[in-house]
């Protein structure tokens, strides 16, 4: 079986998510789009064969926590969960409008939302305290927070770094979409946070780098969780950025692009997506 | 009063298997029994809170009543947003302690003086704002935060106070108390000026001045109706708080009775004039120097009177 094969329901997901997410914000006018691109494969993962939920019941006890600290990823988030079926997909069709449902950053008013975030470097922290609870009561639910990288800027996360493995938390989970953009320009230019794995190894978290568009990598980061007993994980995604849409792909205007009904269409060509797809 | 809070804390979490105390490396003598006792619900964060706070939603989402605990504005100031995005936005039943308010860390500085808390915990939706003047209204509004399911602030003192009440008051969240009766004059006290209320209200009833005094220990939920009724009955009315005067008590009683309207009153608000001291001292020094002693607040009332 070809690799392709093998993935193919990943594959097809992750494309999804993409289609979905830039008709949302061509529809919604919207940006942040790059972000939402470069996490359409971990989503996938995510949705389709780590995360226990019940999309029909989305505060099942039993359930895992997933968090998406990167807020302004929305349009990707909301994604996948219509697809599931956490909500309807006529939904999206109003993201970012007047009367809908889903904002701009997510919110827990949303099925599926666990926690609202948008400003960054909050979703680690009430992470953690989920992670706490579980703990306490002996629950075996997981807890899984997707950061940005420009989002490790923000201090509360390094002290969040610090407490869960003071606390020898193996129940929580991070992946940081490492996309190297952010707001204003390249991470690296704008402050830069290498050797982003080694400070993680060094403030005792397990790290794991992956290429963050490869199913065969992302699976074998995630075929073990914890990925160490006794200690938090970190899953190093190294993305691309606006991935999957040429135009996009590895910009800072990614953040901010507004798709029109044009580009959407050349998008959708690139993506091998029928255009008639609507929502 | 800090002691108070953390005995009544501590007989509360041993009813409740859910009460948790999330604090920000701070409490020294005074934390250590709960600690002790509940060590899987007792968390230090180190000296990080906004830390401290998001992982008290997080616990606090999961069906938890979890304290939050730091002095003067670190609790509140130093992670505004987590209190805003994170406890108020999810309702999580956080109950916020800030030990030491006003300026009960008189000469520590103006880092530690605890004057804009109430204007700003005021302003966040769902946040309820308590301050007790005495150490009964410690204990009660305690036991009265772990009944109210959602976000509190609670600004506790330090040491050194007193109990005021003479009998225990049937203490409710938004239910002023009115400790003396009177109809020339009101005196609307909160905290740290409670006892300061009642000390000029003795000093102005020899006088022949009939002279309420309300404690307003609740300022968000606000009780409106103590205040429209103390409009309606008296011709002057002084809100007084160790706080800058805009839109802590002073500003949430100027609202209820601007919007009440065709009201024949004096009112003025007491406390820091909308500044940050220069001036190095206690809390009885600073009040001195900042205009809202015993002594200046009776002029003032001489000069309305």
């Amino acid at each position: 079986m070809s690799e392709n094969n093998k993935y193919k329901e990943y594959i097809e997901l992750a494309r999804e998510i993409r289609a979905d997410a830039l008709r949302e914000v061509c529809y919604g006018k919207s940006g942040h789009i790059g972000s939402a691109l470069s996490m359409a494969e971990i989503l996938a993962y995510l949705y389709e064969s780590v995360l226990k939920y019940k999309s029909d019941d989305p505060g099942w006890e039993d359930r895992d926590i997933f968090i998406l600290s990167k807020g302004h990823a929305a349009s990707g988030l909301y994604a996948v969960l219509a697809e599931k079926g956490f909500f309807p997909r006529e939904w999206m069709k109003k993201y970012y409008q007047d009367g809908g449902m889903l904002s701009g950053h997510v919110s827990h008013y949303v099925p599926g939302i666990e926690v609202s975030t948008g400003a960054l470097g909050h979703g680690l922290p009430i992470g953690i305290g989920y992670a706490i609870h579980f703990n306490k009561t002996g629950k075996k639910n997981r807890v899984f927070v997707l950061l940005s990288d420009g989002e490790i800027n923000e201090g509360s996360n390094w002290e969040a770094f610090l407490f869960a493995p003071h606390h020898n938390l193996d129940n929580i989970t991070i992946i940081i979409d490492y996309n190297k953009i952010q707001a204003l320009g390249r991470c690296e230019s704008v402050l830069n946070i290498e050797p982003l794995a080694q400070k993680l190894r060094d403030f005792h978290w397990e790290v794991k780098e992956v290429d963050g568009h490869n199913f065969k990598d992302i699976e074998r980061a995630f075929s073990k969780i914890p990925i160490k007993k006794g200690k938090p994980g970190c899953i190093i995604s190294n993305t691309i950025k606006g991935k999957g849409v040429s135009f996009l792909e590895n910009t800072v205007s990614s953040h901010y692009y507004h798709i029109t009904e044009e580009l959407l269409k050349k998008a959708y060509e690139e993506l091998g997506v029928e255009d008639e797809n609507s929502f | 009063m800090r002691t108070v809070f953390n005995d009544t804390l501590l007989e509360l979490a041993e009813k409740n298997r859910n009460i948790f105390l999330v604090l920000a490396d701070i409490g020294y003598g005074e934390i250590e029994p709960f600690a002790e006792k509940f060590p899987d619900r007792f968390f230090n964060a180190g000296v990080s809170e906004q830390n401290m706070t998001g992982i008290a939603t997080g616990i606090a989402l999961n069906g938890n009543i979890v304290f939050t605990y730091s002095i003067a504005n670190f609790p509140t100031l130093r992670c505004l947003e987590q209190i805003r995005n994170d406890v108020c936005y999810h309702k999580a039943n956080v109950k916020i302690i800030a030990i030491g308010g006003g300026l009960a860390y008189g000469p520590l500085g103006v880092s530690h003086h605890t004057t804009e808390d109430l204007s700003i915990m005021r302003a966040l939706p769902n946040m309820v704002v308590v301050v007790p003047g005495d150490l009964i209204e410690a204990e009660l509004l305690t036991r009265a935060m772990v009944e109210w399911d959602g976000p509190c602030y609670m600004r506790c003192g330090y040491k050194g106070e007193s109990v005021l009440h003479e009998q225990r008051p049937d203490l409710k969240i938004g239910k002023a108390i009115t400790i003396r009766n009177g109809n020339d004059l009101t005196l609307i006290a909160t905290g740290e000026m409670l006892p300061t209320s009642l000390e000029i209200a003795d000093e102005l009833n020899n006088k022949g001045v009939n002279t309420r005094v309300i404690s307003m220990h609740t300022l968000k939920p606000i009780d409106k109706e103590v205040i429209v009724k103390a409009a309606e009955e008296t011709k002057i009315i002084l809100t007084l708080e160790e706080s800058n005067i805009i839109g802590g008590l002073g500003g949430a009683v100027s609202e209820v009775l601007a919007e009440t309207g065709n009201l024949n009153i004096k009112f003025k608000r007491i406390g820091m004039n909308d500044i940050f001291p220069s001036k190095v001292g206690y809390r009885e020094y600073l009040r001195k120097a900042y205009g809202f002693s015993k002594e200046d607040i009776l002029k003032t009332i001489n000069e309305m009177y």
